[in-house]
């Protein structure tokens, strides 16, 4: 009978042992903004509903989002809108067929967030200062 | 000439449909709104940001210009099309058992259709006079 041998290197997956990388965290970072972004939809949908139903459910509507959970809830839906949409643009380039190799990998990631967290702070700056 | 030395038959190769039953036709729906979406999300948000603040009645009179109200219910039909498809990758990545999993499915597509639905009214309803 064939002897077993160990494997020298260990096998993966394995949950117990990993460490985190870019494009592993932005990966997760897609699926977890793309399910926030389904969920928030019931909100936006709320909101447009309040504006249809007249103005005291869209003065009540308007008033739950300029609270501070309103507010909070917001920039978190616009920060994981940017983000996956940023996101997005990775994949593109990969369904193009480029950018598979570890340095632009590595590369793309990092750029998603150095793109998008900037990104959305500027859209809350321009929001705030046209309001 | 390709030999046919696969299980498959010469039919379900020139098909080409797999063992999805829909061929590449999730992927690409999935692709082709999310290129839509990048263009629509930009103008999703800069309404958005017109409207911060708003009273009422301006605010209803943005959203019911047809132009905004065209490009809001684009907005919607894509993202909820692509959210849809999104999250049914997302069901049959972690749910495998069959009667769940068909359970999680069908409701993902109830839930696409009921806000897109209720959106669509209301945008509706504000562009032909609230
Ligand atoms: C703004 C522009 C957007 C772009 C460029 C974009 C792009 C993409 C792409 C390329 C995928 C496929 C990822 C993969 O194959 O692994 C995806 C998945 C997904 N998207 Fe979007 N998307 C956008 C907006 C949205 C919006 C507005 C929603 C929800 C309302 C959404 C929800 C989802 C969900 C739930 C998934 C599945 C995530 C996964 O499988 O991990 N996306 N998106």
């Amino acid at each position: 009978m064939a002897e077993v041998k160990p494997a020298a290197r260990p096998l993966s997956p394995h949950l117990q042992i990993y460490r985190w990388s870019w494009t592993m965290a932005m990966s997760i970072a897609h699926r977890v903004t793309g399910t926030g972004l389904y969920l928030g939809t019931i909100l936006i949908a709320a909101w447009l509903v309040a504006a249809a139903s007249g103005p005291a459910a869209f003065e009540t509507a308007q008033a739950i989002a300029g609270s501070f959970l309103g507010r909070l809830v917001l920039f978190l839906y616009s920060f994981s809108l940017i983000h996956h949409m940023v996101g997005g643009l990775r994949h593109f380039v990969w369904d193009l067929g480029h950018g598979y190799d570890p340095q632009t990998r590595m590369n793309m990631a990092k750029f998603s967030i150095a793109v998008s967290a900037p990104l959305t702070v500027l859209i809350w700056i321009v929001a705030l200062v046209l309001r | 000439m390709l030999s046919n030395s696969s299980m498959r038959t010469p039919l379900a190769r020139v098909r080409g449909l797999g063992s999805a039953k829909s061929g590449t036709g999730h992927f690409w729906l999935q692709r082709v709104t999310a290129v839509a979406n990048v263009i629509l999300t930009l103008i999703f948000v800069g309404v958005v940001i017109a409207l911060v603040g708003r009273p009422y009645a301006s605010a209803v009179a943005l959203l019911s210009n047809p132009c905004v109200a065209i490009l809001m219910l684009l907005f919607i039909l894509s993202a909820c099309i692509h959210m849809r498809l999104g999250m049914q990758v997302i069901i049959e990545d972690y749910i495998h058992a069959e009667f769940p999993k068909i359970l999680a499915v069908m409701g993902n597509t109830f839930f696409a259709i009921a806000v897109g639905a209720a959106s669509v009214y209301a945008v509706l309803k504000l562009s032909f006079g609230g």
